[in-house]
């Protein structure tokens, strides 16, 4: 189990003599936040905030760090309420321990918006606990005393650290009731904090999955099946002569060449031959007729119904129809999968490596060994991006099985190859649309079919416009496949956001309408007389939509070509216009206006990368990105074939914030879904052709 | 057969297999694991070294073509984490997960050896070999241009100390 001794008299050693105070930064329910004063061994809590009697203050960070920047930015919000100065805190890595933190995960952009309340609560916590231990010592009235980086400041000119204080603030009980900071007062939020991982980053600590190394180890590396396929056999009489390698084994059709290095392994894995059964496993052109097929069958699920759809679309003045598709596409996180686990003789289970999901890592290698949970320790390491792709275990899961053959400690790693080809990808999907409009352009009328391959619900029934149209219809069909899918920055939506996007400038220009104006319309009518429920706020939308029309001068730069889109998804709200170019003859897009109201932005350095990254993601995406099938096998599976966007291909981008003071919501990921609508938009701009497949360049 | 070359001013001494690309005789047989796997046939640059000053992509490079050769790898690049380039990239946040930017600053840093005072599209070109994930490249691109500043200033500051 986790809390061995060892472990125990290391923390307590660590924070002796210290003000600790043990917070939950995810409490399941509400917003109320526990707070006790503790050490290390007691309590259920999240985060860990240690103040020592040298003013050294340090905060622990539960969350695994994928690069969206959570690892500064929750510290931000607790150093802003307690008051110090951010050149004095040290964050740290903790590792997965439910015993004493709770939730630990990341993904869904949803870390901020959960636990705002939280962090702010537990540093305003602490600073009360400081500035009543001053009162107390001074002899005067605690609301006389004031704060400001890390001290307290007494009604006569006193002055007292919280270092000096550490003492007497952790004999006093926990207050419960606090108040917060005045936005206007923030000396943290809402300025440039830099990463807290910087340095290491930039001296080449090694801090990453694939950089573990632990006493005993040996590296693997395993060669999976075609999607669907069975192994019937494979040979490795060579791979087992070649220097270096400690075994070959076999599991769950997968094989495992095991050895000292990852050059021999590497090496030796290029000599061994598997053979898979025939059976008739995916290829593109079998998507192709699944897409034919969902899109013809009426047994679709519908996913909503406003007014009568059908009737609508017989009495429209004008039909407009459309069909949207996209292919599977890999996460190519710069890091390639790899984990590392220890099975070892007395039972217990050391796993490490980069996880989005650290928890349901030892859930579920306890039930595929069959072991209690408290048997598995896991270490979290930074991890070389995830996009969703480190929320699926699988990788973990391997590790695990693997050293519980071979009886050592193991790391697996993938190369490019099987990352790419290794599954859990994007699922592919098709969209139709179909418009109806009234003899004055207005949309009276709108169907949407999603089709999507091991994608569940295709769609999302509730995204604007639905609320603002009279009469809407929106279905889907799953079709299932051996092709392995998942969650990839914002699911479903970072492709369904093009599709709809593009289509609505469809539905605008055979309208005769502005695609700015159109929307603005639409957005009244769902303010004043919603269609059914919404789950947007018309309002931000609206704010975003006229803020980025104004900042991009829509349609009012000559010979610059305008494409606009915006969508609300993660409880984030994105506005963009993508300008386009005539460079020799061919479209290029050469910048990108984006206005994001995500509430509160905690630290507008790691808010901008994000809305920036989104975006070259998105675009880089739209444009290059495809995998193909043959008989079960993807391809390309590196990055001589797979085109991921460089730095002489991307647009400047401005990116703007609405500055409203409301809770924080999520950042990393919904300035992904406008993206492709927005260069597709002001590449028809352009060229006067509609572009309805991914990748747009082929 | 063993190969002598020297890493970040050490004298190394490799009994390996001559194949070896450099990039793994680094990180399983030196335990430097700056310099990053991201493709092994040369197309993401996240393995970005220099030989003998030059900057070279290490998980294409057998370490037989590297003996007696001078290798800089980022943990050697400068002794405190201050090179102008490592200074740049904390102070404009460049990094989001990180994994990339080893390979980014030993190619910044080389061009900046050939060009201290490299203009926009120098910059772009030369840097646009070099795959980020995450998107960060303005970021890499205006923390080049600022590293070739704060190297100008030092080197004013050093001539004329040494005048004074
Ligand atoms: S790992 Fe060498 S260039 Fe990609
Ligand atoms: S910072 Fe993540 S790949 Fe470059």
């Amino acid at each position: 189990m986790k809390s061995t001794r060892r472990s125990f008299i290391q923390k307590t050693a660590l924070f002796s003599g210290a003000f600790c105070l043990g917070f939950d930064w995810f409490q399941a329910n509400g917003k109320e936040v526990s707070m006790v004063q503790t050490t290390m061994e007691s309590g259920r809590f999240n985060a860990f905030l240690a103040i020592d009697p040298s003013g050294k203050i340090i905060l622990y960070s539960p969350n695994p760090e994928i690069g969206q920047g959570i690892k500064t930015a929750f510290p931000v919000v607790v150093a802003e309420e307690l008051d110090v100065d951010w050149k004095d805190v040290e964050v740290r890595q903790a590792n997965l321990d439910t015993q004493n933190f709770e939730r630990q995960l990341t993904g869904g952009s949803g870390a901020l918006k959960h636990s705002w309340e939280r962090l702010r609560k537990a540093g305003a916590t602490a600073r009360k606990m400081f500035v009543q231990a001053a009162a107390q010592t001074w002899n005067v009235d605690a609301s006389t005393c004031k704060t400001s980086k890390g001290f307290v400041l007494g009604p006569k000119g006193q002055k007292a650290s919280y270092g000096s204080l550490v003492a007497i603030a952790s004999k006093l009980p926990v207050p419960t009731e606090v108040t917060y900071k005045n936005r206007k007062d923030y000396q943290i939020i809402g300025k440039r904090t830099k990463g807290v991982d910087n340095q290491s980053v930039v001296t080449g600590k090694p801090v990453f999955g694939l950089d573990i190394e632990k006493p005993g180890m040996v590296i693997a590396q395993i060669i999976r099946p075609p999607f669907g396929a069975t192994l019937k056999s494979f040979d490795a009489a060579d791979a087992l002569k070649m220097p270096g390698i400690v075994d070959v084994v076999s599991f769950k059709n997968k094989v495992a060449i095991v050895g000292k290095s990852t050059w021999e392994v590497m090496k030796a894995r290029g000599t061994v031959s598997c053979k898979y059964n025939s059976g008739d496993f995916d290829s593109d052109s079998t998507h192709q007729k699944w897409f034919d097929e969902g899109m013809k069958t009426d047994k679709a699920t519908v996913q909503r119904k406003d007014g009568d759809f059908a009737a609508a679309l017989a009495r429209s003045a004008k039909v407009v129809e459309a069909t949207y598709e996209c292919p599977f596409i890999s996460h190519s996180p710069m890091e390639p999968m790899n984990f590392f686990a220890d099975v070892r003789a007395d039972g217990t289970v050391l796993l490490a490596g980069p996880t989005q999901v650290p928890q349901s890592a030892q859930k579920a290698v306890a039930s595929l060994l069959k072991i209690d949970e408290k048997k598995v320790e896991v270490e979290l390491s930074k991890m070389g991006g995830g996009f969703g792709r480190r929320l699926n275990n699988d990788f973990a899961l391997d590790a695990a099985e693997l050293s519980s053959i071979i009886k050592k400690p193991v790391k697996v790693m993938w190369t490019r190859e099987d990352d790419m080809g290794g599954g859990i990808y994007r699922p592919a999907a098709r969209y139709h649309f179909k418009a109806g409009l009234d003899a004055s352009g207005n949309m009276i009328a709108f169907y949407l079919r999603g089709v999507g391959i091991n994608a569940g619900n295709a769609t999302r029934q509730d995204n604007f416009p639905v609320g603002a149209i009279e009469n809407v219809l929106v279905e889907s069909v799953n079709q299932v496949s051996a092709v392995t899918t998942g969650p990839w920055r914002a699911p479903i939506t970072n492709f369904l956001g093009y599709a709809e996007q593009a289509f609505l400038d469809e539905v605008a220009e055979a309208g005769g309408k502005d695609p700015v104006q159109m929307r603005l319309d639409w957005l009244a009518r769902a303010k004043s007389n919603p269609v059914g429920k919404i789950t947007y706020e018309p309002d931000r939308f609206i704010e975003v939509i006229k803020q980025a029309a104004e900042k991009s001068n829509w349609k009012k730069k000559p010979g610059i070509y305008q494409g606009f889109s915006v969508y609300f998804s993660h409880l984030s709200y994105v506005a963009q216009v993508a300008d386009a170019q005539m460079v020799d003859g061919k479209a290029k897009i050469t910048h990108v206006t984006a206005v994001t109201d995500c509430g509160e932005v905690v630290n507008l350095s790691g808010a901008e990368n994000q809305i920036k990254g989104a975006i070259i993601d998105g675009m880089g995406h739209a444009l290059f990105a495809k995998l193909r099938f043959n008989d079960g096998v993807a391809s390309p599976t590196n990055f001589n074939g797979y085109r991921l966007i460089k730095g002489n291909e991307i647009p400047t981008i401005n990116a703007y914030f609405v500055d409203n003071g409301i809770e924080p919501t999520g950042l990393g990921e919904p300035a992904l879904p406008p993206t492709g609508g927005s260069i597709a938009n002001a590449l028809y701009a352009a060229t006067k052709k509609r572009l309805y497949k991914q990748p747009f360049e082929v | 057969m063993s190969i002598q070359l020297t890493v970040n001013k050490k004298k190394m001494s490799l009994d390996i297999d001559p194949n070896t690309p450099l990039l793994w005789a680094l990180r399983d047989h030196m335990s430097l694991k700056g310099t990053k796997y991201g493709c092994g046939i040369a197309q993401c640059g996240a393995c970005t070294v220099w030989v003998n000053g030059e900057a070279t992509r290490s998980c294409v490079l057998p370490i037989s073509a590297v003996a007696n050769a001078d290798i800089t790898t980022i943990e050697g690049l400068s002794d405190h984490g201050d090179h102008p380039v490592q200074v740049a990239w904390d102070e404009l946040d460049v990094p989001q997960c990180g994994y990339c930017q080893a390979g980014q600053i030993m190619t910044a840093a080389s061009l900046l050896k050939k060009k201290p005072n490299p203009s926009k599209t120098e910059i772009v070109d030369g840097m646009s070999g070099n795959i980020c994930r995450c998107g960060t490249y303005h970021r890499i691109q205006e923390a080049v241009k600022l590293a070739s500043e704060i190297a100008s200033k030092k080197k004013t500051k050093s001539t004329v100390k040494k005048s004074a």
